[in-house]
């Protein structure tokens, strides 16, 4: 399964980005292979609209789940038009992430856990 | 004499008394008997109808365009959301998403649309509402809460310009876009300021802004006494004329704290403002 982890840095020991349209970089991880590949998140500087235009480049990157820690509900929406799972509540390593992923200890959320612009100036 | 040139009344930091001395003003430019027009700008705050008391006399809702999707129509070709430069309306897959306060109105999702599936849909951005304040006209824009358009809405009060008016202008504080929108095309602009640290750090983005868009302008020095001479010094400096330089004065802050005209209440200070309409004249 494909998922894609906010990030940080570039790589599995970087730390999972408490942002979702403002993370630094999208990792996205085969699960079963722990093969990666790395995008750089170009909405971070965005005057708006980061939220959606990121949620398009995870789609579009092929994920089938978001592991981040918080997301607003433009963000949302947008996963969820494409039925892109999201798990909020991350933290620690990508690595450590998607451990407690794989292990079913992250739970599936099914609305924004922040508001709008939550990331910005953090 | 008669007035008919558009004057903007703006700042770089907010409240520094761009309402006072937009609406005292509009006051003794009445008094003389002149035609004028006091036009809020202000709209994420306006607050003129506190010290003129209009009697309100009409009102007008305004809308700017959004996109709504045709999901029978719609193709999922992308098309919209490519052209988008704020995400206000994306394909998703199968889907079209459109979020409504990122949209500008620039109407390219309707235009590019090869399927004709968009169609304008039209979004309360504000309010204006008209009045009369003895014999001035009375016109202020009121952005409806939780929305973003100021410009599109600061543009629509400024579509009620009488040319054969004097006409204020309250800007809103700052330099970004709703200050560019309200001062664009204005006869002439009043920069009011206070001596102060802050006073003098927003005087001179505000004062880049005006130059940046070729507009006559003088500064007005409100609260004069407290701070330091930095404002004096770097008027002086870029030969910045300073018309006006109101006192600090306790009575004044008292007369506005309970919505009261200066000119009214302080009837001192009325040449303060008759002479500063004479130096503006002399400058059009």
């Amino acid at each position: 399964m494909k998922i894609a982890i906010t990030s940080t840095g570039k790589t599995l020991d970087s730390q999972v980005d408490q942002r979702f349209g403002r993370a630094a970089y999208f990792i996205v991880v085969e699960t079963e292979t722990m093969g990666f590949s790395v995008l750089e998140n170009e909405s971070v500087a965005a005057a708006g609209g980061a939220g959606i235009t990121s949620a398009k480049a995870v789609i579009d990157a092929g994920a089938e789940a978001v592991l981040t820690g918080n997301c607003g509900p433009n963000a949302q929406r947008t996963l969820s038009a494409a039925a892109v799972k999201l798990y909020t509540g991350a933290t620690g390593t990508i690595e450590e992430a998607i451990e407690l992923f794989k292990n079913g200890k992250l739970t599936e959320a099914t609305s924004p856990n922040v508001d709008a612009h939550f990331g910005i100036d953090k | 004499m008669s007035y008919n040139f558009v004057i903007a009344i703006a700042s770089g930091k907010g409240g520094t008394g761009k309402t006072t001395i937009a609406t005292n003003l509009a006051y003794v430019a009445s008094d003389l008997g002149q035609k004028v027009q006091y036009l809020d700008c202000d709209v994420e705050e306006p607050n003129g109808h506190i010290f003129l008391k209009p009697q309100i006399t009409g009102s007008q809702e305004i809308t700017v365009d959004v996109p709504q999707v045709d999901p029978e129509k719609c193709t999922a070709c992308g098309k919209c959301g490519e052209i988008c430069q704020y995400s206000a309306i994306i394909c998703i897959k199968e889907h079209v998403l459109t979020f409504e306060q990122l949209c500008h109105s620039c109407g390219g999702c309707f235009r590019i649309c090869p399927a004709d599936a968009i169609d304008a849909k039209p979004l309360k951005i504000g309010d204006i509402e008209f009045g009369k304040t003895g014999d001035i006209n009375f016109v202020s824009g009121r952005l409806q809460i939780g929305n973003v358009r100021t410009p599109a809405l600061i543009k629509e009060v400024k579509k009620h310009i009488k040319q054969d008016h004097l006409t204020i202008i309250d800007v809103p504080p700052g330099t970004s876009c709703p200050v560019v929108e309200a001062v664009k095309g204005v006869d002439f602009v009043l920069l009011v300021t206070e001596p102060t640290p802050f006073g003098l750090n927003d005087l001179r983005l505000a004062v880049e802004l005006a130059n940046e868009m070729n507009l006559p302008f003088d500064v007005v020095i409100n609260r004069y006494g407290i701070g330091n001479e930095e404002v004096e010094k770097y008027c002086k400096a870029e030969n910045i004329d300073i018309v006006m330089k109101l006192p600090d004065d306790r009575r004044i802050a008292e007369a506005y704290s309970s919505g009261k005209m200066i000119i009214e209440q302080l009837p001192e200070y009325k040449n303060y403002f008759l002479n500063l309409l004479k130096e503006i004249e002399s400058r059009i």
